[in-house]
């Protein structure tokens, strides 16, 4: 649990808190989070972007095309594994994984991609930008930009470029740009600020396509909105195989996307424990983790960053702190508002889980189950791992397998021998 | 018009005939590069080379809307370990030196908001207040989100300045108009900080639409970095702001000379407007 705030601090006159059940108390709002701090050159595209998506979730035209590509390009629905040796050897709970990694691309980012791709066609804009940090959503957005034959431009931090190469030579190959970024620390916040430069540049040709529910309104609702197939699937097979629910939803965090597309349809049955891991890094204290929910010193507390009110990893003054994964597509300051306020409401409960555990957690899975995970996904693996014991074999623990692992080969190979695994 | 802070808008008469002939001259520093002490030197010869208004920067890790010379500065500066509270003392000393000068701070939001300790923004407005500040401009606060800030501002006399951008349609330059006070900043060209050679006619077109919902001075920026530019943008709004251009000659300067080379610069920003008037 982060630490207790004043959550009206931005809004005083507005004291609404966020209630359990995921409405927003405005348009952009979850509870005191979330909210639009942008500057002003880009509020008309904002603005656009709310209107295109309110008519094209009207639009039965735009959601059988978006249910079509889902379904034929994609892949979907994705199939809920039970997941019988892992759950044997651990001795408790019963571990489901929901198989976002066989989507087309390796991870749960096509569902948005596709979804954001289809409505910068409808606005007319054949110019994508992206931010990526594993290079995951990087390339979701260059397969859907050759789809679709729209320009594409990713920036990704220097550093993560490194440790992803592959998934740089995929987006090459997709026929997108990819643009190092040198600033900073050289990873997946210093590509959005890269990524909002370039938009506030080309905002009149140019869709940033956001790969996750950060950022300002509307993106953590339409994020959202693209991922939730994700938990409304699970949700279905897991009644269809196991005549009930599960006791907890698990998922790792980095901007939440892939988290809050499997809570969502979940949030409303209160029985069902949501749990989100975030990245515990090296050690406890700032720019060793990523794990912004974390109160006490070393922890996050409420922001801004990149458009959005959430909790942050700063120093005293303000200025953003830095941060450390194995994985890259956890490694951010940051968290979506939405889990900000599932947090503060007790509806959710955020955990994390070390470089080490997440290294351990992937051979784990490779071994038992003959599934390599991405390394982000494999934090929830991890904390999974470390629960389900403690459970009873009634229990039933799903997991959200966000990703493939194929894309950390190089970072795995390099670890593991460290390790003598 | 001429800039002056704590003036309700619509106070004075329209804006074409109230205009001097020499536009005012904004100048925009980043606070802690190189350092402090060195700041405070710069500012003053800014102020004394004939700048009206002192934009304040304060360094954020994350200065998204900035180009790649601003960028640099403000990563020196929060290098250093630079603070809202470091700009404040800075300001307080200006105050003291120039009584006259107008006084902006210019951040981002969240340095703002984690000085106001979890509630709000009246800490910090006291403090901006207590230190000389006349104006604040937040780069990432639209009028949107800004009721409990324009209240804590209005609490202490202080005056909130927004951006006006190409691209913001008429309702919300209504808007943005309704809620400034002391000026307007009017963002040149769709796009980053930075110099630039010319200037786009965005600039002229979005001034002709704020004009008709306020009267406040309307100032100019993003790119200019020449006497032509200014003289240019006195043909048509009330001042220029300068930024990119004098951060760019004080990284290129040593300490010691960065001061009087800024005030040169800023010296020669004027001529070639005054004489055009003349
Ligand atoms: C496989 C995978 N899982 C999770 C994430 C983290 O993103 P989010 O928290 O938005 O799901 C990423 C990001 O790159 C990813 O590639």
């Amino acid at each position: 649990m982060g630490t207790a705030v004043d959550t009206a601090v931005l809004h005083q006159e507005d004291s609404s808190q966020g209630t359990a059940g995921g409405a927003a108390s405005t348009p952009g709002r979850f509870g005191a989070y979330g909210g639009r701090y942008v500057p002003e050159t880009l509020m008309a595209a904002l603005e656009e972007l709310e209107h295109a998506y309110a008519l094209a979730q009207a639009d039965p035209t735009f959601q059988a095309r978006l249910d079509d590509l889902l379904k034929n390009y994609a892949g979907r629905p994705t199939p809920l594994y039970f997941a019988e040796r892992m759950s044997r050897e651990l001795g408790g709970a019963r571990i489901y994984l929901k198989r976002e990694d066989l989507l087309h691309t390796g991870a749960h980012k096509i569902n948005n991609c596709i979804g954001q791709g289809l409505l910068a066609e409808r606005m007319g804009k054949h110019r994508i930008i992206a931010e990526t940090g594993a290079g995951q959503h990087g390339v979701a957005t260059a397969t859907v930009c050759a789809l679709l034959g729209m320009e594409c431009v990713i920036y990704m931090g220097q550093e993560d470029m490194q440790r992803q190469e592959l998934n740089v030579y995929r987006m090459r190959l997709l026929g997108a740009e990819v643009r190092g970024v040198s600033n900073g620390q050289k990873t997946l916040k210093d590509a959005i600020n890269e990524a909002m430069r370039d938009w506030v540049t080309n905002v009149r040709t140019t869709h940033y396509l956001l790969g996750s529910v950060l950022g300002a309104h509307p993106y953590p609702t339409m994020v959202r909105d693209f991922h939730r197939v994700i938990g409304k699937e699970a949700r279905r097979q897991m009644l269809e195989q196991e005549g009930r629910l599960p006791s907890a939803v698990v998922a790792c965090v980095g901007g939440g996307s892939n988290a809050i597309g499997a809570f969502y349809d979940f949030i409303a049955d209160e029985n069902v424990q949501l749990i989100g891991v975030e990245a515990g890094g090296r050690g406890t204290g700032l720019g060793e983790h990523a794990a912004r929910m974390r109160g006490g010193p070393g922890g996050g507390s409420p922001g801004i960053l990149q458009g959005t009110y959430s909790y942050v990893l700063q120093d005293d003054a303000g200025q953003i702190s830095l941060t450390h994964s194995v994985s890259a597509g956890l490694d951010y300051p940051s968290i979506g508002p939405e889990h900000a306020m599932l947090n503060d409401a007790g509806r959710a409960e955020y955990r994390s889980a070390t470089d080490d555990d997440a290294l351990k957690a992937t051979v784990a899975l490779s071994r038992t189950e003959g599934i390599i995970p991405a390394l982000e996904s494999a934090h929830a693996i991890a904390e999974a791992m470390r629960i389900a014991p403690t459970m009873s074999p009634r229990d039933i623990l799903l997991v959200n397998l966000s990703g493939r692992g194929d894309k950390d080969l190089g970072i795995l190979t390099r670890e593991l021998k460290l390790q003598g695994a | 018009m001429p800039i002056q802070f704590n003036q309700s808008p619509g106070s004075s008469g329209g804006a074409g005939e109230s205009r001097t002939g020499r536009p005012g001259l904004v100048a925009y520093l980043t606070i802690g590069d190189p350092d402090l002490d060195a700041s405070y030197d710069i500012a003053l010869a800014a102020i004394d080379a004939g700048a009206d208004v002192l934009e304040l920067g304060v360094p954020f890790s994350d200065p998204l809307a900035d180009g790649p010379v601003i960028q640099r500065a403000s990563e020196r500066a929060v290098a250093r370990g630079v603070s809202l509270t470091d700009v404040l003392a800075i300001a307080a000393r200006l105050r003291a030196a120039r009584p006259d000068c107008g006084l902006v701070l210019f951040s981002y939001l969240n340095p703002v908001v984690r000085f106001g300790q979890g509630a709000g923004f009246e800490r910090f407005c006291a403090a901006a207040a207590a230190a000389g500040i006349d104006g604040v401009l937040l780069t990432d606060m639209i009028v949107e989100e800004a009721d409990a800030y324009l209240a804590a501002m209005a609490r202490h006399s202080l005056a909130p300045i927004f951006l006006a951008a190409p691209t913001s349609p008429d309702a919300r330059l209504e808007k943005i108009a309704r809620v400034s006070r002391g000026f307007v900043y009017v963002i040149s060209r769709v796009g980053i900080t930075g110099a630039q050679a010319a200037l786009e006619g965005d600039a002229e077109q979005l001034v002709k639409r704020l004009r008709r919902y306020t009267d406040l001075p309307l100032a100019v920026g993003f790119g200019i970095s020449s006497a032509e530019q200014v003289e240019q943008v006195g043909r048509f709004a009330d001042a220029a702001v300068v930024g990119s251009a004098l951060v760019a000659i004080i990284e290129a300067s040593s300490r010691e000379i960065a001061a009087e080379a800024v005030g040169r610069f800023i010296g020669g920003l004027r001529p070639v407007a005054a004489l055009a008037r003349s």
